[in-house]
C-alpha cells in the first residue's frame, strides 16, 4: 500500500488556494504582506510568483478596506479570499463584515450575494500576548448572514477552504497559529469537505467531548490517556460553527449520557454555551447522567508570560481532569 | 429672483448644445420627481402610514441628477442613507421605491430594507447604506473587480460630509489611489452631519482638498447646479474610464429638512434654511436656466411639477394596493 501523502496545515491551505486560483480566474487573494513576504505565517508563500500581483494583492494596513474590497468585488462577480493577518485585527473590519457583508443580501430582499472568504489565524500559545492571540469566532457566530468555519486538521483545512470559496455567502475562515505546522494526510486532487457537517473524530462510550480548532487535537490526546484508564471519550469536531450541524452532537450525547465542550475562546459568551444549550434543549436531555460542562479560556486577556499563557486556555491535562471527573461522577 | 441665468447660459453654452433640450428637460423632470417623492414620503410619515424613519433629500436634487446623468449604462452606484434621490436619478421605478418605503413585498427589497437600503441590483445600483461611510470601502472592491474583469465600467460612490471624517474614507481613498481604481468618490456636502456643521467638523475650506493627501485629483462644485455636478462627475468618470484612476468630487448643497424624522433643528436658524430655499434652490435655478435658454415655457415648467406629483400619486396607489411581506417568508434571503 502506498504511503499517504502528508502536508502541513499551512501547506494544505496553500495548495487549496493555488488550485482554486488555477481553476477560476474570479478567485483572488487580498491582504497584508501576502505577496513576496508570503503572509505573516507563510500560507501564501510563492503564490504571487505563480499568479502575479494582480491576483495576490498586497494591501496597506487597512483592515476595513480589505473587508470592503472583498465585499465590493464579491458583489460584482469575483470570488475574493481576504486575509486578516491576525484574528485580533479583524476588530478593525467589523463594521464591514457585520453591517455590510452579512446583511446586504437580506436587506436587498435576497437579490445580491457576497461570495467571499476571509481567512484569519486566531489563538494563543505563541507568546504574542493579548493583542495577537484572540479567539473571536463567537462574535461572528452571533451574526446572521455569516458562516464561520474552524478547521482542525490539514485535511479539513484544504477541503473546508474549497467549500467556503465555492459557497455564495460570506465565510469567516478561522485558522490557528499552532496548527500551521501540524501534519496530516492531504490528497493532492481537489476535494470538498462540506460546510455544516459535524464530524465524529473518535468514537467512545462514556463522554462526548465537543472541541474546536486546536482543542480537537488536545481532546484526542486526552482520549488516548484516558483510554488507558478505561474511560472512552467520543471526540466531536463541529468544523463549521455556523450554521451548526448539531445532530451528531445530540446523537452522541444520547449514547454517552455526558458532554464536555472545549474551546480556547473565553467561556463567558463563548460558542460552548450554544452547544450546551442545544444539548440541554434536545431529546438528549433525558439521557444525561451528569451536568453538561464547558472547559474554555479564562475570562482574561491572553497574558505574555509562558506559564500564565499556558494556564489561560484548556490543555490536555485539564481536559483529562475534567473528563475524568464527569465520567466518575466527581463533579 | 435669481439673476444668474444669463451668466450660466454663457458658461454652459457648449454643454447645453451637447446635452440637447430633451436631456435637459428630463433632468429637470427628474429633480421634480425626487422632490415630489420626498414631499410625499414626509406626508405619508406624518399620516402614520409609514412605520420607519427616513432621510429626505429635498434641496439636494441637483447633485443626484447631475451625477447620475454623468454615468453610463453598466456603471455601478453605491450611495448613502439619504439616498432616495440617487436611486430615482439612477432610473429606479418610483412604484417599487415607494413600495419599499412603505414596507411592501413589491418593493425593491421586498420590504426588508426600507428607506435606508433601497437597491436595484439588476441596474447595478448596489444600494443605499445606513452606515456613514459604509459604502466607501465597498466601492474599492467594485473598482478592483472592474479592473480585474477588464471592463470599462466606473463605480460612483456617493457619501455625505460626515463620512469624510470616518476612517473608512481614508483607507478607501488611499487604496483607490495606489491601485488607480475606476471610482468617482462624490462627497455630497449638505453642510451638516446630523447636527454637526462642517465648519466645526473640518479645519479646511473644502473637503475635496483631502484628495491631495491621497494623490488624487479633487474638485469642489456647486451641488445645487446639476450642470456643474454633471460636468465634474463626467470628467471624473472619463478619467476613470481612461484608466487614470479615481477622483474626489465635492458637491456643496443643502438639506432643507431635518436629519431624520425627529430633528428639531436647534443647530441652525430658520433664516439660514430660508436663504437657501429662496436664493439657491436647485429646481428653481435650473427651471430658470431652461426658461431663459428658451428650452421650456412657463407652462411646461408648471406641468413638470404636476407630472411628478401624478407619478408619485400612482406610486402611492401601487404601494397601498401591494401586499405586505408574508411572515411565513421571514427567513428568506439571509443566506444564498
Amino acid at each position: 500500500m502506498p504511503e499517504l501523502r502528508e502536508l502541513t496545515y499551512a501547506e494544505a491551505l496553500r495548495e487549496g488556494l493555488r488550485q482554486l486560483m488555477e481553476e477560476d480566474e474570479r478567485v483572488f487573494l487580498i491582504g497584508e504582506d501576502i505577496g513576496v513576504y508570503g503572509g505573516a505565517f507563510g500560507v501564501t508563500a510563492g503564490l504571487i510568483e505563480r499568479f502575479g500581483a494582480e491576483r495576490v494583492i498586497d494591501t496597506p494596513i487597512s483592515e476595513a478596506g480589505i473587508a470592503g474590497a472583498c465585499i465590493g468585488a464579491a458583489l460584482t462577480g469575483m470570488r475574493p479570499i481576504g486575509e486578516i493577518q491576525f484574528m485580533d485585527f479583524v476588530t478593525l473590519s467589523m463594521e464591514q463584515l457585520v453591517l455590510q457583508a452579512a446583511k446586504v443580501r437580506f436587506m436587498f430582499g435576497g437579490k445580491a450575494s457576497v461570495p467571499m472568504v476571509l481567512r484569519m489565524p486566531g489563538g494563543s500559545g505563541t507568546g504574542a500576548a493579548a493583542q495577537h492571540s484572540e479567539s473571536l469566532e463567537n462574535w461572528f457566530v452571533h451574526v446572521p448572514g455569516l458562516k464561520v468555519v474552524m478547521p482542525s486538521t490539514p485535511y479539513d483545512a484544504k477541503g473546508l477552504l474549497r467549500a467556503a470559496v465555492l459557497d455564495d455567502n460570506p465565510v469567516i475562515f478561522v485558522e490557528h497559529k499552532l496548527l500551521y505546522k501540524t501534519k496530516g494526510h492531504v490528497p493532492e486532487a481537489p476535494y470538498v469537505v462540506p460546510l455544516s457537517q459535524t464530524k465524529v473524530v473518535r468514537e467512545g462510550a462514556h463522554l462526548t467531548v465537543v472541541a474546536t480548532s486546536v482543542m480537537v487535537g488536545r481532546a484526542l490526546q486526552a482520549a488516548e490517556q484516558l483510554a488507558e484508564e478505561g474511560i472512552q471519550l467520543e471526540v466531536i469536531d463541529p468544523r463549521t460553527l455556523k450554521p451548526l450541524d448539531d445532530a451528531p452532537i445530540i446523537e452522541s450525547v444520547k449514547k454517552t449520557g455526558r458532554a464536555l465542550v472545549v474551546h480556547e475562546a473565553v467561556e463567558m459568551g463563548g460558542f460552548g454555551g450554544e452547544v450546551v444549550a442545544r444539548i440541554a434543549a434536545s431529546e438528549a436531555f433525558d439521557y444525561l447522567e451528569a451536568p453538561i460542562r464547558r472547559l474554555a479560556g479564562l475570562d482574561i486577556p491572553i497574558p505574555y508570560n509562558r506559564e500564565l499563557e499556558y494556564h489561560t486556555v484548556p490543555q490536555v491535562e485539564s481536559i483529562v481532569r475534567e473528563a475524568r471527573k464527569l465520567v466518575r461522577g466527581e463533579y | 429672483m435669481i439673476q444668474l441665468s444669463q451668466d450660466l447660459i454663457q458658461r454652459y453654452h457648449d454643454l447645453i448644445e451637447t446635452l440637447g433640450p430633451e436631456t435637459l428637460k428630463a433632468m429637470l423632470q427628474e429633480m421634480h420627481l425626487i422632490r415630489a417623492f420626498e414631499e410625499r414620503a414626509e406626508q405619508l410619515y406624518m399620516q402614520g402610514k409609514v412605520h420607519g424613519t427616513m432621510h429626505l433629500s429635498i434641496g439636494q436634487e441637483a447633485t443626484a441628477v447631475g451625477a447620475a446623468n454623468a454615468m453610463q449604462e453598466g456603471d455601478y452606484l453605491l450611495n448613502h442613507h439619504r439616498g432616495h434621490g440617487h436611486c430615482m436619478a439612477w432610473g429606479s421605478d418610483p412604484n417599487r421605491m415607494m413600495a419599499e418605503f412603505m414596507g411592501k413585498e413589491t418593493g425593491y427589497c421586498r420590504g426588508r430594507g426600507g428607506s435606508m437600503h433601497i437597491a436595484d441590483v439588476d441596474a447595478n445600483n448596489l444600494g443605499a447604506n445606513g452606515i456613514v461611510a459604509g459604502g466607501i470601502p465597498i466601492a474599492v472592491g467594485v473598482g478592483l473587480s472592474i479592473k480585474m474583469r477588464r471592463t470599462s465600467q466606473v463605480c460612483l460612490v456617493i457619501f455625505g460630509d460626515g463620512a469624510a471624517n470616518e476612517g473608512a474614507f481614508h483607507e478607501a481613498l488611499n487604496m483607490a489611489s495606489i491601485w488607480a481604481l475606476p471610482i468617482v468618490f462624490l462627497c455630497e456636502n449638505n453642510q451638516y452631519a446630523m447636527s454637526m456643521p462642517v465648519q466645526k467638523a473640518f479645519n479646511i475650506e473644502n473637503i475635496s482638498q483631502r484628495a491631495a493627501a491621497y494623490g488624487l485629483p479633487g474638485v469642489t462644485v456647486d451641488g445645487n447646479d446639476p450642470l456643474a455636478v454633471y460636468t465634474a462627475v463626467s470628467e471624473a468618470a472619463a478619467r476613470a474610464r481612461r484608466g487614470e484612476g479615481a477622483t474626489l468630487v465635492e458637491a456643496k448643497t443643502y438639506r432643507y429638512k431635518g436629519h431624520s424624522k425627529s430633528d428639531k433643528q436647534a443647530y441652525r436658524s430658520r433664516e439660514e434654511v430660508r436663504f437657501w430655499q429662496e436664493n439657491r434652490d436647485p429646481i428653481m435655478r435650473f427651471s430658470q436656466l431652461l426658461l431663459t435658454a428658451g428650452l421650456i415655457s412657463e407652462a411646461e415648467a408648471a406641468q413638470m411639477r404636476e407630472r411628478a406629483i401624478a407619478i408619485i400619486d400612482e406610486a402611492v396607489a401601487f404601494s397601498e394596493a401591494s401586499p405586505a411581506p408574508d411572515v411565513a417568508d421571514i427567513m428568506d434571503g439571509v443566506y444564498a
